[in-house]
């Protein structure tokens, strides 16, 4: 049965869809009305650079351009490499025109001036002629070699990403209090889940260890985490670190609240950990131990690798949870990008213009999240891990927040 | 026979490792312990619950027990807790029914309602909760038109003033009669139940898609309808499947009803910041957040835990 006779298979199935396509149609119509009549989307375009970066100084600003003109080259190097020759695949092909499209039509939409604009496609050419170029010569020795370093240039570009946006050391200091936007959420995001991860591996490996300390000491700290809602933790770390530490040396703000999401995803994060060390078998851990390897060798060459592979799918759930987790940032008063629309919609210039504000930062959390679960999706099939073997549910965001 | 070198020795070697540490975690305790004794004492705020008793001098926007400004903080952080408890057992029965219908109806044979049901889970799962809750209460409750023109739909009237339940009827342009919900309330149950509706959908589905197909194929050779065969021959296995999903999702509802601080409803963590902004004790105030939501969190495992024992597979 096609889907279009299912539409139609029994009287109430027919009755169900004219239901449901009138419902659909109404809906649909009013939203139309709305979008292209009474809505104001003025408020987004006058304040798309602030959603962006909050109120970091625009004369610095070229920093965060020449910061995204680094991202923009990795990921092309690196999209190459993944690759390597051939033709562009069915993914390539969905990411270079969603890509594409929004380069073209979103910057005249948002009224940004040609400079900028100008910047956009030079930065979507450079993507894709990186990832040719990449392609092509993949298999050329000189870019083997390079390939073999390539974690070590990604790390060495994101510590020189800190040093753009923060500045010192010959560049003038940008205070994190000035920090903001979507590209606050980004960087504590992505921040936050390079400390947790070895921490959450930790707990989990501490979880499952035969002394009986590590474990107790692991479960208690996993449980005590997912337990609490996180806007109590983080009002932990905004009111009560001050206590914690000798007079006067607490952190910023910022980095306060860093360190609770770090705590409070590494907690997560090990029980998506835990789920793959389960779904090794038994005989792997014994073959190991037979053939004399050590505890911590065991733990690197034969538990890990298996393991963490069986959590991917589980362990970007966690990922995609923590990006949304960090809106909760906005209650205690940082400036991620909810926070910055708050601040955005606060002032009577933009008055009741909610829905428009809000509306748009759906889409670019929707769109993140999406392509988040959709690279897991790619990666799994990569690993080839098929679906039916992994003991964890696919990648799915987890409701974690609060 | 040489003698195992002690780093090689597994026993010997895990036990080292346990008293270091020990060791290290009591040290860092400690000295976090130090560092509280020490700041405390120079803050004059000597670790005591006895200020509980002293008037809040705060209001409660809406409470269900008897509280004014003069009543004690002990009264406040109740009434706080007793709107955190009608937001959360009415979220959950309410998100139960929504998620349990989507679930179900996304595995619907009509390939429309399946889609719809697919792209509501779809999109409420990818958009942070705050977005969510923020956008139901500023852009859709705080926007419903004044009580003239209320929108009435049956048995529910909105307007600015509340979102009413039951007949309502206009006197001198104020809306009367009916049970009223604050707008606050309206929109943190809306958010949230909208929210885990969606995450409860996909535990039911994932539930109902583990029930072999032999089942079905079995109930229809027995002549019964799709419906029955659902309720009588399919729920009843998948509900193994589903109690310890819904138990997770139930303890994420009650976690999220903190959020409510972000649209002004007064649940225990805003009456908590309030009171910490009043007599500056977080340490207390701290303690009682976490052992409120983690009894809350006890409470609800043990309730589901005797549910997931009713609902076990009786073999004869």
């Amino acid at each position: 049965m096609g889907p279009w006779r299912a539409l139609v298979a029994t009287p109430a199935d027919t009755a169900l869809t004219a239901v449901l396509a009138l419902l659909l149609g109404w809906a649909g119509w009013g939203i139309f009305g709305w979008a292209f009549g009474r809505a104001q989307w003025l408020v987004v375009r006058a304040n798309a650079a602030t959603l962006m970066v909050g109120r970091y100084p625009e004369p610095q600003q070229w920093r965060l351009w020449l910061l995204l003109g680094m991202l923009v080259s990795l990921a092309g190097v690196s999209w190459g490499l993944l690759r390597g020759r051939g033709a562009w695949p069915r993914n390539d092909r969905l990411a270079v025109a969603g890509l594409g499209g929004a380069t073209l039509v979103l910057p005249p939409l948002l009224a940004l001036g040609a400079v900028n604009q100008l910047r956009l496609l030079l930065l979507f050419a450079l993507l894709l002629l990186l990832r040719w170029a990449l392609a092509r010569w993949s298999g050329h020795p000189a870019v083997l070699r390079f390939a073999s370093a390539w974690g070590a240039v990604w790390a060495v570009a994101y510590l020189g990403g800190l040093w753009l946006i923060a500045g010192g050391l010959g560049l003038p200091t940008v205070r994190p209090a000035d920090w903001g936007g979507w590209m606050f959420t980004l960087l504590i995001t992505s921040l936050t889940l390079l400390l947790a991860l070895p921490l959450g591996v930790l707990l989990a490996l501490g979880r499952r260890s035969e002394l009986p300390l590590l474990r107790w000491l692991s479960v208690a700290y996993i449980e005590l985490i997912r337990g609490a809602p996180l806007i109590t933790l983080l009002f932990l770390g905004q009111n009560l670190v001050g206590f914690l530490v000798p007079g006067g040396l607490a952190p910023d703000r910022v980095w306060r609240a860093a360190a609770v999401l770090t705590g409070f995803a590494a907690a997560y994060l090990a029980e998506a950990v835990r789920g793959g060390l389960t779904a090794v078998p038994r005989g792997q851990m014994e073959a190991a131990r037979s053939l004399g390897l050590s505890s911590a060798l065991t733990i690197r060459h034969v538990l890990l690798p298996q393991a963490l592979r069986v959590a991917l799918p589980a362990m970007v759930g966690q990922c995609i949870a923590l990006l949304q987790d960090t809106t909760l940032l906005s209650i205690i008063g940082l400036f991620d990008l909810l926070g910055t629309a708050r601040s955005v919609l606060a002032n009577p210039d933009w008055l009741g213009r909610y829905a428009e504000v809000y509306l748009v930062l759906a889409v670019l959390y929707w769109c993140s999240c999406a392509a988040l679960s959709m690279g897991s999706r790619a990666l799994e099939q990569r690993l080839s891990i098929s679906r039916d073997r992994a003991t964890v549910p696919p990648s799915t965001p987890s409701p974690t927040a609060a | 026979m040489s003698a195992l070198p002690w780093w090689r020795d597994r026993r010997r070697l895990g036990w080292l490792i346990q008293l270091a540490v020990g060791l290290v975690v009591l040290l860092a305790i400690a000295l976090l312990l130090g560092n509280l004794e020490r700041n405390l004492t120079r803050a004059g705020l000597r670790l005591s619950f006895t200020w509980l008793n002293d008037p809040a001098g705060f209001d409660i926007a809406e409470t269900l027990l008897p509280y004014t400004a003069q009543s004690s903080y002990a009264m406040g952080l109740l009434a706080g807790f007793v709107n955190t408890l009608r937001v959360v057992v009415v979220g959950l029965v309410l998100a139960t029914v929504l998620g349990v219908a989507s679930g179900a109806a996304s595995l619907s044979r009509n390939p429309l309602l399946a889609g719809v049901m697919r792209t509501y889970v779809e999109v409420v799962r990818n958009v942070p909760l705050l977005l969510q809750l923020v956008f139901w209460y500023f852009a859709v409750f705080l926007a419903l038109p004044a009580a003239a023109e209320a929108l009435r739909l049956p048995g529910l009237t909105l307007a600015k003033s509340g979102v009413f339940l039951g007949p309502v009827s206009l006197v001198n342009g104020e809306l009367s009669g009916g049970w009223r919900l604050s707008l606050e309330l309206a929109a943190l149950l809306t958010g949230l139940v909208v929210y885990s509706g969606a995450f409860i959908a996909e535990v039911v589905r994932g539930g109902i898609i583990s029930v072999p197909r032999g089942q079905w194929e079995a109930a229809a050779s027995l002549g019964l309808k799709p419906t029955t065969t659902l309720r009588e021959v399919v729920l009843p296995q998948a509900l193994r499947v589903i109690v310890p999903g819904l138990n997770s999702q139930y303890i994420s509802l009650a976690k999220n009803s903190s959020l409510a601080v972000a649209i002004g409803y007064p649940d225990l963590y805003a009456v908590a910041e309030t009171t910490l902004n009043q007599t500056g004790r977080g340490i207390e105030v701290f303690l009682i957040l976490l052992t409120v939501y983690l009894g809350l969190d006890l409470g609800i495992s043990l309730l589901m835990n005797r549910l997931a024992h009713l609902v076990r597979i009786r073999e004869r």
